[in-house]
């Protein structure tokens, strides 16, 4: 399926984009963040999350969204 | 899929001194209110390396950020006694000594107001999807230009 994948704050300056859209046949978070990683290598060393459904996904979740977000450290208030 | 039609907790821009003092005139007339409890959240000028912060510029994953703001407003009505509750963020450049943010709770007593601004400030600064770039002052060419703040 095709993942409608967008980039928050410190991603968005490593993917240098915003919002794209990844073909993904898998379903476990751990296999998506694997063909993350291969893209954008610099992405191991960074500390981030994933979102689906505004929910944060734990790393043996399921993707069943086609939006993912990659959400850096927060930093409100 | 569900588009969530929570409240919109953001303002561009910082958070007025006038917005703020308008937001408590406002309840003048909820007179079974007998506390209320004011947070604000104000952008440091952080001295880093030969470098200060001369502002702080915010995005969000907006929607997910709205439910979380939402899903912990239930909870803090849920857990306290509260009469009403107000939250609102900035978004985009906020300089240093400007608000960032504004967490209004009113109650009949003030023990309760006490316990639920700590709830709702802590959760809001480890649980909603906002991101702070810090803007550096007087930068040149070879310099860093900004950092990403985290809270702690």
């Amino acid at each position: 399926m095709i993942i409608k994948t967008t980039y928050y704050g410190l991603i968005s300056e490593i993917t240098h984009c915003e919002s794209e859209e990844i073909a993904f046949e898998g379903l476990a978070v751990s296999e998506f963040k694997t063909l993350l990683f291969e893209k954008y290598p610099l992405l191991k060393g960074t500390v981030f999350q994933l979102a689906q459904n505004n929910t944060i996904l734990a790393e043996e979740a399921t993707i069943t969204n086609h939006e993912i977000a990659l959400l850096p450290p927060f930093a409100g208030g | 899929m569900k588009k969530s039609s929570h409240k919109n907790v953001f303002k561009d821009g910082a958070i007025s001194a006038e917005f703020v003092g308008n937001s408590i005139a406002k309840h003048q007339t909820k007179t079974s209110i007998g506390a209320h409890n004011i947070f604000l959240g104000q952008v440091r000028a952080d001295q880093i390396d030969n470098t200060t912060v001369a502002a702080i510029e915010y995005t969000a994953h907006e929607e997910m950020a709205n439910a979380k703001f939402h899903e912990i407003r239930e909870a803090a009505f849920d857990k306290y006694d509260l009469t009403c509750m107000h939250i609102y963020h900035s978004l985009g450049v906020v300089e240093a000594g400007e608000i960032c943010l504004f967490i209004f709770v009113s109650s009949k007593s003030r023990k309760t107001v006490f316990e639920a601004i700590e709830y709702i400030v802590e959760r809001v600064k480890k649980e909603v999807p906002v991101f702070g770039k810090e803007l550096f002052t007087g930068v040149n060419n070879d310099d860093k230009t900004h950092q990403w703040k985290v809270n702690s």
